[in-house]
């Protein structure tokens, strides 16, 4: 399945958020996510599914003023 | 001074960003005496790891987090990310920025009010970055901002305030909103000046970590802006169009002996 993380194409086989972050090699759970925009809460990462073409947004906490 | 229900001793408020290393930062936020730092939320390409390092030093000094909308555009950029700091950081307080002119970075006053009142709606606390406008501020309150913080120049010029007589408008139209001048101060004596108006704090980020000595210059600003407190706290003298003595000018030496 071909999706949009982070701005860029990745071939990753994940049927929901918890599985992409897994694949991806996220470890913990101190992310914020959003799948087409629209965010994801961390309770329900395990139950949204992904599809196809999905642009999926993974962020952690930066320096900022 | 009070945030949304929040009292917070330290009228310093500063950035996380730009200092020349992580050790610099945490000494400089020490040194501040800062009660509340600013962070973002951004893209993290290395599996979670590189933000890490970072955000357990922010925890580590027990400091309330402000997380901010930097590089938002639009109003459904600036909301989503709002959220998504609210998901993360746990927290209702949102620094809102929408940037309205890549060159200026000045705030898109319109898209501002309109995702102020959206948030607001959906709970959060908003902290607005803004101009010096009293029209908009006056809008952001009507959207229920307690907080408002109009720039005294553009983000990372240092150039201090550059239209004080607004601000001072600003202070007198707003007496009972919770006023940070956030963004353009470039000294500790911009931040001493933004006290003695009376504004309740300021925000700064770029004059501290790029100081020569990040370290040094976070301790004075922290003293500047207790020395401007003091000052407006003390009531300033109003300014005089003429000279006046401050020596008694009766029983001076020789007086009228010349004639």
């Amino acid at each position: 399945m071909v999706l949009t993380v982070n701005g860029e194409r990745r071939e990753v086989e994940a049927g929901n958020v918890a599985a992409l972050l897994e694949a991806l090699g996220y470890e913990g759970s101190f992310f914020a996510v959003a799948v087409n925009q629209e965010v994801v809460r961390r309770a329900k990462w395990a139950d949204t599914p992904l599809a196809e073409g999905d642009s999926v947004e993974i962020l952690t906490p930066r320096q900022g003023g | 001074m009070n945030l949304y229900g929040q009292e917070v001793a330290s009228r310093l408020l500063i950035g996380t960003a730009l200092y020349p290393s992580p050790a610099v930062m945490e000494a400089a936020l020490k040194a501040s005496g800062a009660e509340i730092v600013t962070v973002s939320l951004r893209r993290e390409a290395g599996g979670g790891r590189a933000g890490d390092s970072f955000w357990r030093i922010i925890q580590s000094l027990g400091v309330k987090v402000l997380p901010n909308t930097a590089g938002c555009r639009t109003v459904k950029e600036a909301v989503t990310t709002a959220e998504l700091a609210r998901e993360l950081f746990g927290t209702p307080w949102i620094k809102l920025e929408v940037i309205g002119d890549d060159e200026t970075l000045q705030p898109d006053v319109v898209a501002l009010v309109e995702a102020a009142g959206i948030l607001i709606r959906d709970g959060f606390e908003v902290f607005p970055y803004t101009t010096e406008d009293a029209t908009v501020a006056n809008r952001l309150v009507d959207a229920g901002c307690r907080v408002v913080m109009p720039w005294a120049s553009p983000i990372g010029s240092g150039q201090g305030i550059t239209n004080r007589a607004a601000l001072q408008t600003l202070r007198a139209r707003l007496p009972d909103i919770t006023l940070i001048v956030d963004a353009g101060l470039g000294a500790p004596s911009h931040a001493a000046a933004a006290l003695e108006l009376g504004y309740d704090g300021v925000l700064l980020n770029t004059a501290i970590a790029k100081a020569d000595d990040p370290v040094g210059m976070a301790r004075a600003f922290a003293l500047a802006v207790e020395a401007g407190r003091a000052g407006y706290e003390a009531g300033l003298m109003p300014p005089r169009d003429f000279a006046s003595p401050s020596t008694p000018v009766v029983g001076t030496p020789f007086w009228h002996a010349a004639g």
